[in-house]
């Protein structure tokens, strides 16, 4: 009885032409470099096989913690001396734990008024509580510090997305690593030199403000004139964007000097506002400590102009209108646009905590190739073994093995190129393991039909049988090598994941091919074969 | 061509030579991990995922002479490194050596390892080099990968458990994962022999063994418990017979075809998959084997010891529910 095939062979054409779409996209041609370009656009390859850098960073977030609690140290200080109650000091008693504020040596009399006063300015974020001594521990709140550290982190985050923006580097990946522990993971494809790279990420976060002597100059030679030929050991030249100066392309030069009045962590905040006379400017605070030493600097320093530096280079010039403390206003014509990137630089421009760095792996481009050529030399010697194999021993079914086999690839590769998955060296690995273990739904149901002939039944009972009874058996040992690769998917790291990526999808299109394709075909020659001819198995 | 027509073997009569033959080769690799653990402090080598450190791979222009390394990094005062030449697959020297050093502890200074050793080279040894790879691990990092490691083996052997209780009866689970087990040890083993490194891509192909091995024993449990639900008056022991017989035919080809990928992975996939792919050319070949030598060999063993002890044999041949 010939089955009507039209619709199943329709079915898996149609399959593989959007899989083929899957691995090529539209190629721009057919050529063997053509096709090529268009596998690599669609299919991300790992920093194992692309090269590049992996870091893990710890940001230190005690240390966002301890600038929040200084500042508050310095605030209660500041109230209680208003408020006129005695204390001898406030400190912080364990460096270890930065979240804890003691007030000590107060007056038994004035307990009531120091209890006002704290609970109503620090209450919502601190937990205040009566120590004995005449002391008080003003504790940040665990939600609070929670918040904190998440924010602090977030902001790591954005700066370094910032900082590894300006090398140029193509889809970096910046986010979140780990189980709240706050862990950051960067990655980096196509960078080899990571000293570099972690020096642009560690120390360029500093933002600083440093006196300008002279400039805005043509080019260094002019800068250098100014100052008689040689620069003095405590002045150094710095570059800025022509823009500030004149509208120009090429860069101005300024002779700024060396030691910066406030740099990096002495900045708390910045937003943009507007100053009194409707221009728009940035509004900055510094830290207590740091608020101090730039009063001094401004005070002695008025109508002169600082520069804002920013990785290395002038970012804003200001003149010094009065002498500020811990807040203060950048002012100068800026638009819109350059008092928000200039806020923003301000917030960024500061790491908020120090980087740890816990883990580094770096793959060399030629390490990376190599790889690629070596996995792809030993998928291909691998598919073609196998290959062989099956056309020798299963003659007429072996080429009905081979097209499954054949299929199977192309969705798996498919698969990787619509999900966007990143096929890693062990992900190669995996698609060569899909190919031997895919097989194996072949050889079980070949194996089985071959009983069934010898049995004696005929061809077409043969083949129902042979399938009917593999599939428990196929299912089964699918089911449970997904679930390992599942399992390895969770608590892998990258390659590893890519292994179990490849092996999952390559078992589910395996699951397809080697049970459905497998039999359309079979029936297909089923169809065309004459009573009493023999399966070719 | 047809390698297994009617094979007729009494694979349960040579149990004990399946027994010796596993216990060979366990008790071998538990000895080569005792020495390693008392030499290194590990049973078998870790790599740089679990023991943490730094590892450059460097590559030479000219053939790289080892002592002079190691007089470079004396003379610039790094103590601890540990210099070794990468063989290719035919065992030849290759250009590239893998220096290493131990674990800091210090995370703020995890870092100026890998600086020092380029230095090092740079000033005191005259041959020119590229860094290929560097894997800096510190101790946080090492533990989570630890953890990770242990935890997916743990969850993975359950999971197996689980679902072939489900699917079966809870004595097929037990037999199956002390297969699995099995497997392991003498795959750990032989890393241990070698003096091969476990890193955290050995660990994955480990996990996969432990499926494809599982794939393996369920092949011949189907058939089991087919043959049992056919023929109920057969002892036991010959229906596990006649089973093994009638999926040898597929065992062998399906590990065979995949054992020839894997070899071939070993063969030309390089050198970074090395570990990988050595834990999954042994782990095929024993995977196949503890099928027919230690789960079905369980299976009635299981059996013979309820009967023994007067309880109801849960296996029994002439049991007709499902089984």
């Amino acid at each position: 009885m010939k089955k009507n095939l039209n619709g199943r062979i329709a079915l898996i054409v149609a399959v593989l032409v959007i899989f083929v779409y899957g691995i090529f996209g539209v190629p721009a041609g057919l050529s063997g470099k053509a096709l090529l370009e268009s596998i690599t656009k669609r299919i991300h390859l790992g920093l194992d096989l692309r090269g590049g850098a992996h870091l893990i960073l710890q940001v230190v977030v005690s240390e966002a913690v301890s600038a929040e609690t200084d500042s508050a140290v310095g605030r209660i200080q500041q109230a209680m001396k208003t408020a006129n109650l005695a204390f001898s000091q406030v400190i912080k008693p364990d460096p270890t734990k930065p979240e804890v504020i003691r007030i000590e040596g107060t007056q038994p009399n004035q307990a009531n008024d120091i209890r006002s006063l704290l609970d109503a300015k620090y209450s919502n974020e601190y937990d205040v509580a009566g120590g004995s001594n005449n002391s008080y521990a003003v504790t940040m709140k665990p939600m609070v510090e929670q918040a904190l550290q998440k924010k602090t982190v977030q902001q790591a985050i954005e700066t370094i997305r910032d900082r590894v923006d300006s090398l140029g580097v193509s889809e970096p990946v910046i986010q979140e690593y780990g189980l709240g522990e706050n862990q950051i993971l960067v990655e980096l494809p196509g960078i080899e030199d990571l000293d570099r790279v972690k020096s642009i990420i560690q120390s360029t976060a500093r933002l600083e403000i440093h006196p300008v002597i002279g400039g805005p100059y043509q080019d260094e030679q002019a800068a250098l004139a100014s100052v008689s030929g040689t620069l003095p050991p405590d002045q150094e030249i710095v570059h800025g964007s022509g823009a500030l100066a004149n509208g120009s392309d090429a860069d101005s030069v300024y002779v700024l000097q060396r030691v910066p009045v406030v740099a990096g962590s002495d900045f708390r905040s910045a937003d943009p506002g507007t100053s009194d006379n409707g221009l728009r400017d940035v509004r900055f605070t510094l830290t207590n400590e740091a608020g101090d030493r730039f009063y001094e600097y401004t005070s002695a320093n008025v109508g002169h102009a600082m520069a804002v530096v920013l990785g290395g280079r002038v970012r804003e010039v200001a003149n010094i209108k009065s002498a500020i403390r811990d807040s203060g206003e950048i002012e100068g014509s800026f638009s819109a646009d350059e008092v928000e990137i200039l806020s923003k630089m301000l917030r960024t421009g500061a790491l908020p905590a120090s980087l740890n760095y816990l883990e580094d792996r770096t793959v060399g481009a030629s390490l990376g190739a190599d790889s690629i050529k070596e996995g792809v030399t030993a998928a291909v010697v691998g598919v073609l073994l196998v290959m062989a194999f099956m056309l020798f021993y299963y003659r007429g079914s072996g080429i009905n093995a081979d097209l499954a086999l054949f299929l199977n690839l192309v969705i798996l590769l498919g698969f990787m190129g619509f999900s966007g998955a990143t096929l890693t060296l062990p992900g190669i690995a995996g698609v060569i393991l899909t190919i031997g273990m895919g097989v194996d739904s072949n050889v079980l149901i070949f194996e089985r039909i071959r009983e069934e002939v010898r049995a004696g039944k005929v061809p077409s009972a043969a083949v129902d049988q042979g399938f009917a009874h593999a599939w428990t058996t196929i299912f089964d040992t699918h089911v449970t090598t997904i679930v390992s690769a599942g399992i390895l998917f969770l608590f892998g790291t990258g390659p590893v994941k890519g292994f179990a990526v490849t092996l999952t999808f390559g078992l589910a299109a395996n699951l397809f091919t080697a049970v459905y394709v497998s039999r359309v075909i079979f029936e297909a020659h089923l169809n065309k074969m004459k009573p009493g001819q023999l399966v070719s198995i | 061509m047809e390698l297994f027509r009617s094979v007729n073997v009494d694979w349960l009569g040579k149990k004990w030579y399946f027994l010796g033959f596993s216990l060979i080769f366990s008790v071998a690799g538990l000895i080569s991990m005792g020495v390693h653990w008392a030499h290194i402090g590990s049973p078998v080598p870790l790599g740089v995922d679990f023991r943490g450190g730094t590892q450059i791979q460097v590559q030479f222009t000219q053939k790289p002479d080892i002592d002079k390394i190691r007089q470079a990094m004396d003379a610039a005062g790094i103590r601890d490194s540990s210099i070794q030449n990468i063989r290719n697959v035919d065992q030849a020297s290759s250009d590239d050596v893998l220096i290493s050093l131990p674990e800091q502890t210090n995370e703020a200074a995890l870092d100026t390892g890998r600086q020092q050793i380029v230095d090092a080279l740079q000033a005191h040894y005259n041959n020119p080099f590229t860094v290929r790879n560097v894997q800096v691990v510190g101790p946080t990092v090492g533990k989570q990968l630890e953890k990770q490691a242990t935890l997916a083996t743990l969850y993975s052997m359950a999971g197996m458990l689980v679902y072939l209780w489900f699917r079966f009866q809870l004595i097929y689970g037990v037999a199956a994962v002390v297969a699995c087990f099995h497997d392991t040890l003498i795959t750990v083993g032989a890393f241990a022999l070698t003096s091969q490194e476990i890193s955290l891509t050995v660990i994955a192909a480990i996990l996969t063994l432990v499926g494809y091995s599982m794939n393996d024993t369920i092949v011949v449990f189907d058939r089991i418990r087919e043959n049992l639900r056919l023929s109920r008056r057969e002892a036991l022991p010959d229906v596990v017979n006649r089973s093994i017989n009638q999926t040898l035919s597929r065992t062998v080809l399906t590990s065979g075809l995949t054992f020839v990928t894997v070899l071939s992975l070993y063969v030309f996939g390089g050198q970074v998959l090395k570990g990988f792919s050595f834990a999954l050319v042994i782990g095929i070949l024993i995977g196949t084997y503890s099928s027919i030598a230690v789960a079905a060999p369980m299976l009635v063993a299981w059996q013979e010891w309820r009967s023994k002890s007067g309880k109801n044999a849960v296996l029994p041949a002439a049991k007709r529910s499902r089984v």
